[in-house]
């Protein structure tokens, strides 16, 4: 009973001391932390609740980490850093699957499968912009597009856009094996988010550039392009690659067809 | 009123004495029904790029009907909802009406390109088929070169075609065009601006290639095939070498009525191979292009197959610019795209006289001569197609770059490497294999066919049968000569075997009472 009493005590006792030492870390950690720089008070705050930006540094620190660099600092020679891309740029990366990316090459790819989760990509998004703000996506971005003008979009694609993703959006090649990717079955927040954060070799639109209106705009020309142009030209588009490989079908299908006729009509002798 | 008395046949009779009493129409017909053409598949090479050209005339002579060649700008209100309130090209706005509200218009228009494709693809083929047989040696050199001419006739007659409707890529390749001319030493600029009326694009180009378009180089063209076909005709069609065939005779069949009728079988084949191009293959999608604009040069910006060669010279020639200060500039492009063209010009222009002064060999010739014979010759056209080749993919190396996953800049350099390297390369394994077959051929001649039966003799040694071709010497060898000719290589080609049944997708001939088609005794000629 008296033992008992006794470890009672000594529990108390380092109860207190802990208590105590909490208690001065709190006042070390808030006069530390009232003249310190703001990025740590927000961390702080940040930890205490627990937000989405905290989910989305536990996923930065497990697959981010070692080509971004701590708190997105990237690593020389092996990943830029993040710093005030914004969330925008994170979940274009991470939705359509380009990161993590696989292996260093000369563009990340897009592929069917992401990593994460829309909801994962927004976390690691709240932790980026937390980390340095950047730009965001338009809430109501579908209804913009739902009302833009196709045909100004039209304009816009082709002076801006075509020189890379080719007059029919199915992409093309840029130099030393990077290449700028097909926009067939790309959602419109893609699109908008490629647009204002410029990921691999695109160039940045920001707003003063092209307005979220005229984004809109080209969203609809691109959704257009890709989903409801229904080519009245014939069933083969040849891929909208253009002459290419229409030579190709004039061989393949055209030549091949005749020569066998060829052969047909001069053996009926 | 009386009837008629009299068959059906007793009518044309009449008729026909009717017509000759007025036209003297029967001796110049009866000479011309009579008139043999040799029979090979590959003489059919060339009808196709003729009834090409003549569906190309029908086709482009509807489009002419709704084509307005103007560069006035005005704006779309037609049917095409992406363009709508576009500023454009009245040109580009006729081209889109001709496209989507002419009944028949896109078809027609699809069936005008992929025609053109044909044509120049037909060409190339037929001009192969001339080039590895030497039909194009004495007396025939002059129609040869009027067949680099119609190429090249043909070559720019699609460019300025495609040029016209002002999209944006017919925009880019005009600019392109105006570059190489700009190119040309002290005279470029001035070119440039008479072609243009002034600075690029101008105002007048369309109206200008338009008529060239549809009246200069038509006109021309056919002119130059009347005398291309007329001189075949003239100068009787070549023949290959075979039994009962000589320099000076030919054997084939009459004009009328089987030539004729193979003709007219073929020439609607090939424009329903067409029909169905057009139909099923979209080609050319000028709505998705947009209006040319100057500063608009979409990715994979590609001209037409036949100039895309050229293309690819460009794109892989390297940035060498001569610089004379302060006056004189020459642009890298001078090299690949007119002193380029102008080889490309004129080396097939002049080859029947630059082999024939290597060569001196100043007889006529009327038989062909099968590619391996002429090893040196057919080993040069090799290298050339694959020169070619290379060039055309390098015309289109960042569509291959971007769908096949490779760098762009290696496919630059495997293009510059492949270029020097391949066709000598190339050169050389022909040359190889033309002396094999030679090899092959008198070999067979000498000691008879392979039968396939293997034999073994006391002493263990193993050896095949061989056939003799004709009665062997005491040593089993036969003298015969090698005349130019499919050497039989197989059994059944000499009659071992029955052969195969006639006909191509069900049997013509009648199985014989024992369930085996007549023998055949005779070596087959003219066919393979």
């Amino acid at each position: 009973m008296a033992a008992s009493a006794k470890r009672r005590r000594g529990w108390r006792k380092r109860l207190g001391a802990l208590a105590r030492f909490t208690g001065a870390l709190v006042i070390v950690g808030g006069l530390y932390s009232a003249f310190s720089p703001s990025l740590y008070a927000q961390e702080s705050e940040a930890n205490a609740i627990d937000s989405e930006a905290v989910k989305g540094q536990e996923l930065y620190d497990t697959s981010c980490i070692s080509c971004h660099g701590d708190n997105g600092e990237g690593v020389e020679g092996r990943g830029p850093s993040l710093i005030g891309v914004g969330s925008a740029a994170v979940e274009f990366q991470v939705n359509t699957g380009r990161m993590p990316m696989a292996a260093q090459g000369a563009q990340a790819p897009s592929t069917d499968y992401p990593v994460f989760t829309e909801e994962e990509a927004e976390w690691l998004g709240a932790y980026i912009e937390y980390l340095g703000g950047g730009a965001g996506t338009p809430e109501d971005l579908d209804a913009m597009v739902d009302e833009a003008d196709v045909a100004a979009g039209g304009d816009l694609y082709r002076v801006n856009c075509s020189s890379c993703h080719g007059y029919a959006g199915g992409g093309g090649a840029l130099s030393s094996g990077a290449h700028a990717p097909s926009l067939e079955g790309v959602s419109n927040e893609e699109i908008y988010q490629a647009m204002l954060t410029g990921p691999q070799n695109m160039p940045v639109f920001a707003d003063n550039e092209l307005t979220p209106e005229q984004k809109a705009e080209l969203i609809a020309y691109v959704q257009y392009l890709v989903n409801e142009d229904r080519d009245p030209g014939g069933v083969f588009t040849l891929g909208r690659f253009g002459p290419a490989t229409e030579g190709l079908a004039i061989f393949l299908v055209g030549m091949t067809a005749l020569l066998l006729t060829t052969l047909w009509i001069a053996g009926k002798s | 009123m009386k009837r008629r008395k009299g068959t059906s046949e007793s009518l044309l009779t009449k008729a026909g004495g009717e017509l000759d009493d007025r036209f003297k129409l029967a001796l110049p017909s009866r000479i011309l029904f009579n008139k043999v053409f040799p029979d090979h598949w590959s003489f059919l090479l060339g009808e196709i790029a003729l009834f090409s050209f003549i569906l190309l005339l029908l086709s482009g002579t509807f489009l002419a009907l709704f084509f307005e060649p103007s560069m006035v700008e005005v704006t779309y209100n037609g049917v095409y909802v992406p363009l709508q309130g576009i500023e454009m090209s009245q040109a580009y706005h006729s081209a889109l009406d001709l496209s989507f509200e002419v009944r028949g218009g896109l078809f027609m228009r699809q069936m005008h390109h992929w025609s053109t494709l044909l044509f120049m693809a037909s060409i190339l083929v037929h001009m192969l088929r001339i080039f590895f047989t030497g039909a194009f040696r004495a007396p025939r050199e002059t129609n040869w070169m009027i067949g680099i001419v119609l190429f090249w006739l043909g070559f720019f007659e699609g460019f300025f075609g495609y040029s016209l409707p002002d999209d944006g890529l017919s925009g880019t390749g005009l600019r392109i065009m105006e570059g190489m001319t700009e190119s040309i030493p002290f005279i470029g600029p001035w070119a440039s601006a008479a072609l243009f009326g002034g600075q690029f694009p101008g105002t007048s180009v369309i109206s200008m290639l338009y008529i060239i378009h549809v009246f200069v180089f038509p006109l021309l063209l056919l002119a130059l095939i009347t005398v291309h076909v007329g001189l075949v005709f003239v100068q009787k069609h070549t023949q290959w070498p075979g039994p009962g065939r000589t320099e000076h005779n030919v054997v084939g069949f009459r004009m009328f009525p089987n030539y004729v009728m193979k003709q007219v079988g073929f020439m609607l084949f090939i424009w329903g191979v067409l029909g169905a191009m057009a139909g099923l293959f979209q080609i050319n999608p000028i709505w998705l292009f947009g209006p040319y604009e100057v500063s608009v040069v979409s990715s994979a910006s590609q001209p037409d197959f036949y100039v895309m060669y050229l293309d690819g010279l460009i794109r892989l020639f390297p940035a060498w610019e001569l610089r004379i200060p302060p006056y004189f500039t020459l642009p890298p492009v001078f090299w690949p795209g007119i002193v380029g063209m102008g080889l490309s010009v004129m080396l097939p222009l002049l080859y029947p006289a630059l082999e024939r002064r290597f060569t001196k060999d100043r007889g006529h010739h009327n038989l062909l001569q099968r590619p391996r014979d002429n090893a040196g010759r057919t080993s040069l056209g090799v290298m050339v197609v694959v020169f070619w080749i290379i060039g055309v993919i390098s015309g289109g190396n960042d569509v291959f770059a971007e769908k096949f996953d490779i760098s762009l800049n290696a496919m630059t350099w495997a293009g510059r490497i492949g270029l020097v390297v391949l066709p000598i390369i190339a050169y050389y394994v022909t040359y190889r294999i033309c002396l094999g077959l030679q090899q092959h051929d008198r070999e067979v001649l000498a000691h008879g066919l392979e039968t396939g039966i293997l034999m073994r003799d006391p002493n263990g040694r193993f050896y095949e049968v061989h056939q003799p071709l004709a009665e062997p010497d005491e040593h089993g060898h036969t003298e015969l000569e090698y005349n130019g000719w499919v050497v039989p290589k197989k059994m059944n080609r000499i009659g071992a075997l029955p052969p195969a049944d006639k006909g191509f997708f069900k049997s013509i001939e009648e199985p014989s009472e024992d369930g085996r088609a007549e023998r055949r005794d005779e070596i087959e000629s003219g066919r393979h």
